[in-house]
C-alpha cells in the first residue's frame, strides 16, 4: 500500500481560470525520499497542500480526483485530522512560530491535540533532541537563527508522530551553509524513522543526493518521474529547472561528443573523471 | 563611484554592526557583497542611499558624504531594490506603481509616461499594465519592483537578495538583465547569498562576516578560498569543489562554473583520447 | 528579562494592578494619588524596569498635561486638577508595569485557565508576539518608499497625509499575507482539533502570589478605611482662575 496514492488528481483554486494542477498520477512508497520540482506556478505547493487538507480546507476550489495518504481518503477530513498523518513545514521559519520559548513551540500541535500532559512533553524532548534543538528549548524563537527556526519548525512537526513529512522549500530563507545543514537533518530523520518525505525544492545541487526519486511538475502536470539519474536530462533542461552544475558540465562534455555518464553529485563527477582520466 | 571609509555602524553601543569597512566601487563595476544571515550587508546597503548613515566613518557617493544629502536626493543616483517586492507595492496599477517615483523625483508627466511605457515594454509586464500588483505572482511583483527603481534611471542599482524565491530561468532572465544594464553603464551591486548564481555572473565579490570585511576580490578567487568561504557561512560552488578533486589534472586555479570546467575538461579528455588511439590501431 | 515581579503569577499580579486602579478611583485627594503613584516605585525597582516605567510615563506627559490643562479650564482648582493627571498617571503606570512584567505568553496561559476562549487568548498573545515584528516591518516599507523618493517631511498637512498611503497599504498588505501564512501553518498543526487543548505548562500560584493577593485586598481595605474614616489635608493653591465664559 503505497504512502501517497493520487490518482487524477486536479485542482482549481476559487475565481482561478484554468486549473493550477491537472491530472495528477503518482504513487510514493513508505519511507521514499521524493524531491518535487519545476518552474514557479508548476502546482508543487498546490499538490502539496491537498496532502494536508489544506486543500480544500483552507484553499477553496474545484478538487477532483482521488488521493489516499497513508491508506486513508482524506476526502472530507480535516487539516487537524490529517495533520497526524501528514507534517506540513513551510518556507518562511518565521510565519510558523507560535509561542515565546521553542519548548512551548514544539509542544503547540499535542497541546492542540489534547495529547496528555506527560506523553506531550515526552514527545517533545524527543523531537528537539532528534533536531538537535534541545539546548534552545528555553529560548525565544525569534532569538534563533533561520536554520534554527526551520529545526524548531521540523521538530513541532515531528512531535505530532506523523508517517509523512511535506517540506514547501524550507531552505528558500537560509544562507548554504545552514541550507545543506537542515537538508542533512531531514534526511537522517525520515531514513531513521521510515517517514516518507516530499520536499520542494529548486536548489537541486544540496539535495539530489539523498532522493530516491525527482518528480517535475511543468503547468500543472506531472511532466517527469523517476530516480534522479534517469530525470536530469534534456527534457529537464528544457523545463527551465536548475540542475546540479556537475550534471550540467557531464551534459556539457557530451555535447562536445564524450561518453561519459550523467553524474548527480560531486563524488559521483570525481569517480567518474577520474576513471576517464587515469594518471 | 561609493566608498566607505572605516565606517562603523552599532544600532545600539556595544554591539557592532560593521567595523571599519572600507570598501570603494568605481562606476560601472559589477559587486556581489556575501557573507551570512546578520554579518551587516543590507546594513551596508542602506548606507548608500542615505536611510542609514554611519556612526563612525564616512559614506561616499560621487564624491558627497551621504551625510549632505536627503535620502531623496541620494536616491536619484542610487536605486535600491528591496527584497520583498510586498513592501513597496501599494498603487492601484501597475503603471502607477512605475510612476510613483518619477511623480516624486520631479519628472514632468510626459516623460513620466514615456518612461513608464517603456520600462513595461522591456520588463515583459505590459499586459499588467492596468492591474493592481497585488494580483500578479511573486516573481511577477519581484519584477514590478525592480522596474519601480529603474523607472528613474539611477546611475548606480543596488539589489537585496533579488533571487530568492526565484527558479532557475527567473534566476536566468535576471542574470541577462544585469549584464544588460551593466552594459549600459550602470554601477551594479547585488547582495546575496547564491554562490552558484554569482559564480555564474562573476561579479568582484566582497565577503563580510560579522561586520568585517574578510575578502574582496574576483569571484573565481574568492570563492575558491575554503577558509573564507567557511568563515562567511558560504558553500564553494559545486564545480570549484569538484575542480578540487581533481587536483591531480592540474586545473588551472579558480574554475567555478560549468562553461569554463567544460574547456579544461574537454581538452583533456581529447587529450586522453588521442594518446589511447594510436595504441588501438595497432 | 527575569526578577522575583516577572516571576510572579499573571493572575496575582493582575489583581495587584486591579487593586491600584480601584485606589486611584477612589480618590481625588492629592496627598492620597501621590502615594498611590509613588507606592509602585520600590516593585518597579525590584522588577528592574526603573528606565522602562520612565519611558513609558514620558508617552503618558501628553495625556497627563491634558487632563491637568482640561480641567483648570473647567474650572477645577488647581491642585485638584493636578490630582486627576496624577489618578491618570497612577493607572497608565499600574497597567504599565503588569504588562512589562508579563510575557506575552504568560498572559495567554493566565487567560486559558481562566475559561477564556483560547481564540481569544490565544488571537491577543499573537497580536502582542507580533508587534515588535509589525514594526520592523513598518520600518522597511518606509525604508523602501523614501528610496523612491518619497519625503514624509515635507509638503503641507493634507500633503502629508496622503504621503502615508504609501506606507500604510504596503503594511496593511504584508500584515494580511503574514496571517495567511500563519493561518496555514495554525491549521497544519491541528489548531481548534479539541476543545480541551493541554498545555504542557500550567501556571500554578505560589505562598508569594497569594501572598500578593493577600496584600491588595489588605491595601484596597487601608484605602477604604482612609477615604472614610481619614481626614487628609486639603491642599488648596490661592489662584484665581479668570472666568472665560
Amino acid at each position: 500500500m503505497p504512502a501517497i496514492e493520487a490518482k487524477n488528481l486536479s485542482f482549481t483554486y476559487a475565481g482561478a481560470e484554468k486549473p493550477s494542477m491537472e491530472d495528477v498520477n503518482l504513487s510514493i512508497e513508505k519511507g521514499e525520499f521524493v524531491i518535487l520540482t519545476g518552474p514557479s506556478g508548476c502546482g508543487k505547493t498546490t499538490l502539496c497542500r491537498c496532502l494536508n487538507g489544506l486543500i480544500p480546507n483552507f484553499y477553496s476550489g474545484e478538487l477532483r480526483g482521488g488521493l489516499l495518504v497513508d491508506a486513508l481518503n482524506v476526502d472530507g477530513r480535516s487539516t487537524a485530522e490529517l495533520a497526524t498523518h501528514v507534517g506540513f513545514v513551510f518556507q518562511n521559519p518565521e510565519n510558523q512560530l507560535f509561542s515565546l520559548s521553542v519548548e512551548r513551540d514544539v509542544a503547540f500541535g499535542l497541546e492542540n491535540l489534547g495529547v496528555a500532559k506527560e506523553e506531550a512533553i515526552l514527545r517533545v524532548n524527543w523531537a528537539m533532541k532528534a533536531t538537535g534543538i534541545f539546548d534552545l528549548r528555553n529560548k525565544a524563537p525569534y532569538e534563533l537563527s533561520g536554520g534554527q527556526q526551520q529545526r524548531a519548525a521540523i521538530a513541532g512537526v515531528l512531535a505530532m508522530h506523523p508517517s509523512v513529512l511535506v517540506l514547501d522549500e524550507p531552505t528558500s530563507f537560509l544562507d548554504p551553509k545552514s541550507a545543506e545543514e537542515i537538508v542533512q537533518i531531514i534526511a537522517k530523520l525520515s531514513r531513521e524513522l521510515q517517514l516518507t518525505t516530499l520536499l520542494v525544492e529548486h536548489r537541486l545541487d544540496v539535495v539530489s543526493r539523498y532522493a530516491n526519486r525527482v518528480v517535475v511538475m511543468d503547468n500543472g502536470k506531472i511532466a517527469l518521474n523517476g530516480t534522479p539519474r534517469e530525470v536530469y536530462n534534456d527534457k529537464a533542461r528544457l523545463i527551465g529547472i536548475g540542475l546540479p552544475k556537475v550534471t550540467m558540465l557531464f551534459h556539457l562534455l557530451r555535447k562536445d561528443g564524450f561518453d561519459v555518464n550523467n553524474p548527480i553529485t560531486i563524488e559521483e563527477a570525481s569517480v567518474e573523471l577520474k576513471r576517464l582520466l587515469p594518471q | 563611484m561609493i566608498s566607505t571609509e572605516n565606517v562603523s555602524f552599532h544600532y545600539t553601543a556595544g554591539s557592532e554592526v560593521l567595523q571599519n569597512v572600507n570598501l570603494e566601487i568605481k562606476d560601472g563595476e559589477f559587486v556581489a557583497i556575501m557573507g551570512e544571515n546578520g554579518a551587516g550587508k543590507t546594513t551596508l546597503v542602506k548606507m548608500f542611499n542615505g536611510l542609514l548613515k554611519p556612526s563612525e566613518g564616512a559614506v561616499l557617493v560621487d564624491g558627497v558624504n551621504t551625510r549632505e544629502k536627503s535620502v531623496a536626493q541620494l536616491s536619484r543616483d542610487v536605486g535600491l531594490i528591496f527584497q520583498n517586492p510586498d513592501h513597496q507595492l501599494f498603487a492601484e496599477t501597475v503603471a502607477e506603481e512605475l510612476a510613483f517615483s518619477l511623480r516624486n523625483f520631479g519628472f514632468k508627466e510626459d516623460t513620466i509616461q514615456k518612461r513608464v511605457t517603456s520600462l513595461l515594454t522591456t520588463l515583459d509586464l505590459k499586459r499588467y499594465e492596468k492591474s493592481p500588483p497585488f494580483v500578479l505572482s511573486g516573481g511577477e511583483r519581484k519584477r514590478v519592483a525592480l522596474a519601480a527603481v529603474l523607472a528613474w534611471d539611477p546611475k548606480h542599482v543596488v539589489m537585496d537578495e533579488p533571487t530568492i524565491g526565484q527558479d532557475y530561468l527567473q534566476k536566468d532572465h535576471l542574470r541577462n538583465f544585469i549584464v544588460q544594464i551593466i552594459s549600459q553603464g550602470k554601477t551594479v551591486v547585488i547582495v546575496t547569498h547564491d554562490v552558484e548564481f554569482v559564480a555564474e555572473c562573476k561579479p568582484r565579490v566582497v565577503l563580510l562576516s560579522r561586520g568585517k570585511i574578510i575578502a574582496d576580490g574576483p569571484s573565481a578567487q574568492i570563492l575558491t578560498n575554503e577558509q573564507v568561504v567557511e568563515q562567511a557561512s558560504l558553500v564553494m560552488p559545486q564545480i570549484a569543489s569538484l575542480m578540487k578533486n581533481l587536483k591531480n589534472l592540474n586545473p588551472p586555479p579558480n574554475i567555478i562554473d560549468a562553461y569554463s570546467a567544460r574547456r579544461f575538461l574537454s581538452g583533456k579528455l581529447k587529450g586522453e583520447l588521442e594518446a589511447r588511439a594510436p595504441a588501438q590501431r595497432r | 528579562m527575569d526578577s522575583p515581579i516577572h516571576r510572579l503569577d499573571p493572575r496575582a499580579k493582575f489583581i495587584l494592578t486591579l487593586g491600584f486602579f480601584v485606589a486611584a478611583l477612589m480618590f481625588t485627594n492629592i496627598i492620597a494619588l501621590l502615594v498611590i503613584f509613588f507606592i509602585q516605585v520600590p516593585g518597579i525597582l525590584l522588577a528592574k524596569s526603573g528606565k522602562r516605567w520612565l519611558r513609558s510615563l514620558r508617552g503618558g506627559l501628553f495625556l497627563f498635561i491634558f487632563i491637568f490643562v482640561m480641567n483648570v479650564i473647567f474650572l477645577t482648582p488647581i491642585v485638584t486638577s493636578l490630582g486627576f493627571a496624577i489618578r491618570f498617571l497612577a493607572i497608565m503606570s499600574a497597567f504599565s508595569f503588569f504588562f512589562m512584567t508579563t510575557s506575552a505568553d504568560d498572559l495567554g496561559l493566565a487567560l486559558e485557565q481562566i475559561h477564556v476562549p483560547y481564540s481569544i487568548s490565544f488571537t491577543f498573545t499573537t497580536a502582542v508576539r507580533l508587534v515588535p515584528t509589525m514594526a520592523v516591518d513598518a520600518q522597511t516599507v518606509v525604508d523602501a518608499q523614501r528610496s523612491r523618493g518619497l519625503e514624509l517631511d515635507k509638503g503641507n498637512f493634507m500633503k502629508r497625509i496622503r504621503n502615508y498611503v504609501p506606507i500604510l497599504i504596503p503594511l496593511i498588505i504584508s500584515a494580511i499575507r503574514r496571517s495567511v501564512e500563519l493561518a496555514e501553518a495554525l491549521e497544519s498543526r491541528a489548531f481548534g482539533a479539541t476543545e480541551k487543548r493541554t498545555p504542557i505548562v500550567i501556571l500554578r500560584m505560589k505562598a508569594v502570589d497569594y501572598l500578593v493577593i493577600l496584600a491588595t485586598f489588605m491595601g484596597v481595605g487601608l484605602a477604604l478605611y482612609v477615604y472614610f474614616k481619614v481626614p487628609l489635608p486639603n491642599l488648596v493653591i490661592p489662584i484665581q482662575i479668570p472666568r472665560l465664559f
